[in-house]
């Protein structure tokens, strides 16, 4: 009973257009998403191994750590934000 | 209270589409003079009210930023406006199917409510462009959250005016859902809590993918790869 009075009757391309591209749109974000995330994904890898090397040199003392990380381009970096 | 994490929000989502569409499609009765073109609305209406939200809330957070100066702040202020500039392309291109299968035309330029909604979308088409424009990274979040403070001001004042405006060609929403019959009310609330949804899910996804690429930006200068 439901379905017999909300079935379409004209102009429905239209409304199937509208929807369709609102999805397209969505679709569209994800995908490029999804291509910078794979960019991202690949940078981690090719970095993995020397950040491995690198922490394993760190200083185990507290303070010269903090110091170190005060002067890295970490704090200017994430600045950055976009 | 604990945050919702991106995949608690993007079941939400999936599952607010899954309970949206069928009452769009399947409950909601079709509507006496526009007929079915009519379901457009349960789209276009909750996209354009969270586009405009989100432009506000990119202006709150802006606030937030230039309060706090957390870089943070200025982040979120940035995706809620970037988002709202996406839904807004879908605001736009909907809102023309609805118009050229209600109206006949793709686009009335006699409309307020239509052109106003092109302005604010114009203005926010400078936003990118103005932040990118300047490249001392405390300059640029300095100057974005101005402009996004007062062109998130300029929203709710836009909306307010082509109320106040005389024509009624364009459908009035916010003022005319206490008259919908109640299976188009419950319809209309789901498809507004669907978008708003999508719309924090997105943001969050976009959070995310910016703070993992500034991380790995950082990662790899401080390695000596940039």
């Amino acid at each position: 009973m439901i379905f017999s009075s909300t079935l379409p009757n004209s102009n429905d391309g239209y409304v199937a257009a509208a929807y369709i591209v609102f999805f397209a749109i969505v679709l569209i974000y994800v995908a490029i998403m999804a291509v910078r995330l794979g960019r991202v994904e690949r940078r981690v890898r090719e970095l993995g191994a020397p950040t491995r090397d690198r922490d394993a040199d760190i200083p185990s003392h507290p303070e010269t750590a903090a110091a170190e990380n005060e002067d890295s381009p970490t704090h200017t970096q994430e600045r950055e934000t976009v | 209270m604990p945050r919702p994490t991106l995949r608690t929000l993007s079941v939400l989502t999936v599952l607010a589409f899954c309970v949206y569409l069928p009452l769009v499609f399947f409950y909601a009765p079709i509507e006496a003079e526009e007929g079915f073109v009519q379901k457009i609305f349960y789209l276009h209406v909750p996209l354009a009210i969270v586009t405009l939200c989100g432009f506000v809330l990119g202006g709150l957070f802006a606030i937030a930023h230039l309060r706090t100066r957390d870089s943070v702040w200025d982040l979120r202020s940035y995706v809620a406006i970037h988002m709202s500039l996406i839904f807004g392309v879908g605001v736009l291109i909907t809102g023309s199917i609805w118009a050229h299968a209600s109206w006949g035309h793709w686009w009335v330029w006699s409309e307020p409510t239509l052109v106003s909604f092109l302005i604010v979308m114009l203005l926010y088409a400078t936003y990118q462009p103005l932040r990118f424009a300047i490249e001392d990274p405390e300059r640029q979040a300095r100057y974005a959250s101005v402009f996004a403070i007062v062109a998130g001001a300029f929203v709710p004042m836009n909306f307010l005016a082509v109320r106040l405006s005389s024509s009624y060609l364009h459908p009035r929403v916010l003022g005319s859902t206490s008259n919908l019959p109640a299976p188009m009310g419950y319809t209309f609330l789901v498809s507004l809590l669907a978008m708003a949804l999508l719309f924090a899910t997105l943001c969050m996804y976009e959070l995310a993918a910016k703070r993992t690429r500034i991380l790995l930006k950082s990662r790899s200068r401080i390695l000596g790869y940039q």
